[in-house]
């Protein structure tokens, strides 16, 4: 039995990984690219330690497939990559969407497309939360933006996987990935053993009938049937788990939409604002899917800019403008490549566009 | 008439496969059943199919099984061996699956040692997709993708799949084998069953080659193809075990 409360100055990377070790997670693949290889390095070493499997594999292909197979077998598995890794993870995670099996994948993101840099950002949006793969299937994706909740929101990720069975995907970049903040351990580690058996796992058909574990599904009918189950699922997920931050909202006219590092700079900057008596405030999404479209939508109510500040050259304004539904003013700041603009920056972005409406509302 | 010889294994569903005639398909997945069943490890059992004509395989196989994304047979299979080391993991695999897409994963798998079984059945074509040219197709073999034969310096040269694998440590039994007439099908068992065997015994990563008609897309009678195996393809694919170093294996076979 370890501690129930410990807290450790911690990379984010680290963080990613010990919650993992303490999730119970007993298999853990990946294939080294910056800026991610503190996971895979500190998952090298706790798995020895703690005699779990690990493989660098030859891959990221290679890699999210073993997690496939060990998923089948009802192990808890993960993989972690960056950006130009994830694009090659991407059929891995449409088959095991489509074959129910859960996984945790992390994405760090940096600088693209293409090999981009190894900067932070967050241009893999799209990608993360319209599927990215082949196929009509989501992903649960979720957006921590401290070290502390790389570390929660990942044993939540392993939880919604086995809850849902389906793969969930924690979308960090290199800044979150390097930082060290402090990280209170505040729930209990689980170990591999203590987790219950799945009904559904392939583990030999001794003293049952066989099972067997598929996406092919070759009579449109029964395909179109196993669709509609996947969408019911994915609606019961958007009713369910959903998370998102407020800060400042009360009595704001104006609000910025950030998640992750976007949202750390977001908030030192909507500070600035409450210094300089703006009514400002910020919504910061975790979970980017399932998206906060309520939480936007009622925000409309009263708010009448929404400054969407994305390390992309917008991709989550698109969710945030689907779920405003018109009704207020939607812009972009974006800073795409790698460029991690300073909170000043985004406050004089955002004075410009909370003058403009002081002087309209006049 | 020995009515029970021919009786089907508890490890084969009873249904009607999907297998064209004179397919070899259907003797290579009996086999492999009979020797699962014969070995008692049909319980511990957990088959990965491929993408290709034998992606069907579960309906047949009545033991666990999972797909496998088009070539990614062996690192599933290492992801459930790794979980599960008391299983006994087997991929089935054709030659565009295994020795196009999937070659970066067998070789992997085999430089690991990974201790699960290959069935590694080589038609010379991509069967499910309509007869185009596999990496194991022959010179001078006509396809739907090399319509005037495939040429060496146009197409490249059949992949020997042992040979390659025969340099890696890890690769502890490699034997390559027919299903081509009474005897090779014979010989074909007693390889399923060493390759299987190997990994009961935790030795190491283990593949069978199956030479294996494909009449409808070779175009030919059954018993023209599997002529057409001894007298052509048997020649660019020798048969034989190609390597066994299993601690107490008799010697390093040519």
């Amino acid at each position: 039995m370890s501690k129930i409360e410990e807290k450790k100055l911690m990379r984010g990377a680290e963080a990613i990984g010990e919650a993992a070790i303490r999730s119970g997670c007993s298999c853990y693949f990946g294939y080294p690219i910056t800026p991610q290889n503190e996971i895979t390095e500190y998952m090298a070493r706790r798995m020895l330690q703690t005699g779990r499997v690990f493989i660098q594999s030859e891959s990221e292909l290679a890699a999210i497939n073993m997690v496939l197979g060990a998923a089948a077998t009802g192990a808890r598995a993960m993989t972690s990559s960056s950006s130009p890794g994830m694009s090659l993870k991407q059929e891995g995670i449409s088959f095991i969407a489509a074959m129910e099996l859960p996984s945790v994948i992390v994405n760090v993101m940096r600088g693209g497309p293409g090999l981009g840099n190894i900067a932070p950002a967050q241009s893999d949006y799209f990608q993360a939360t319209r599927g990215g793969g082949h196929g009509d299937y989501r992903t649960i994706v979720l957006a921590p933006a401290t070290v502390q909740e790389l570390y929660n929101l990942t044993r939540k990720a392993f939880d919604l996987a086995d809850e849902y069975r389906t793969p969930v995907m924690i979308l960090a970049d290199g800044m979150l990935g390097q930082m060290m903040e402090p990280v209170v351990f505040n729930d209990k580690a689980i170990e591999p053993g203590d987790l219950p058996e799945k009904p559904w796992a392939l583990r030999g058909a001794e003293g049952r009938p066989s099972r067997f574990i598929r996406s092919l599904i070759l009579d449109p009918n029964l395909e179109e049937e196993h669709n509609w189950r996947l969408y019911r699922k994915y609606q019961r997920i958007e009713r369910r788990e959903v998370q998102f931050e407020e800060f400042n909202m009360q009595g704001a006219e104006m609000a910025v939409v950030a998640y992750g590092t976007a949202a750390r700079i977001a908030k030192a900057a909507v500070k600035r604002c409450i210094e300089k008596n703006m009514r400002v405030g910020l919504i910061r999404p975790i979970s980017l899917w399932p998206f906060p479209a309520k939480a936007i939508l009622e925000s409309t109510n009263y708010i009448k800019h929404l400054l969407c500040f994305e390390m992309s050259m917008g991709q989550m304004i698109e969710d945030v403008k689907l779920s405003a539904e018109g009704k207020t003013e939607v812009s972009l700041y974006g800073r795409p490549g790698g460029v991690v603009p300073t909170p000043v920056e985004l406050f004089r972005v955002i004075s410009r566009a909370y003058n403009k409406l002081a002087r309209e509302t006049k | 008439m020995e009515k029970r010889r021919a009786a089907r294994p508890a490890t084969m569903k009873n249904a009607v496969t999907h297998y064209c005639p004179g397919c070899g398909h259907s003797v290579i997945h009996r086999l492999t059943a009979e020797v699962i069943q014969e070995l008692g490890i049909a319980g511990k059992t957990i088959g990965v199919p491929p993408a290709g004509c034998a992606v069907l395989a579960y309906f047949y196989f009545d033991v666990d099984m999972t797909e496998a994304p088009h070539g990614r047979g062996c690192a599933v299979a290492t992801g459930i061996k790794r979980a599960l080391p008391e299983s006994i993991v087997f991929t089935y695999q054709g030659d565009g699956d295994l020795a196009a897409i999937g070659t970066a994963e067998v070789i992997h798998a085999a430089n690991r040692g990974e201790n699960i079984t290959v069935i590694f059945v080589n038609n010379a074509v991509y069967g499910m997709t309509g007869g185009q040219m596999a990496p194991t197709t022959l010179l001078g073999m006509k396809t739907t993708t090399s319509p005037a034969g495939r040429d060496a310096g146009r197409e490249g040269n059949p992949i020997r799949v042992c040979e390659l694998l025969s340099s890696l440590d890890g690769a502890v039994y490699l034997e390559r084998t027919a299903v081509n007439s009474v005897r090779s099908i014979r010989r074909t068992k007693k390889a399923i069953r060493e390759a299987f065997q190997t990994q009961i015994d935790g030795k190491g990563f283990s593949l069978v080659e199956i030479l294996s008609p494909c009449p409808t897309n070779w175009k030919l009678s059954s018993a023209a193809s599997w002529k057409w195996i001894d007298e052509v393809m048997s020649k660019q694919y020798p048969i034989g075990i190609i390597k066994d170093i299993r601690e107490g294996a008799a010697k390093d076979a040519e």
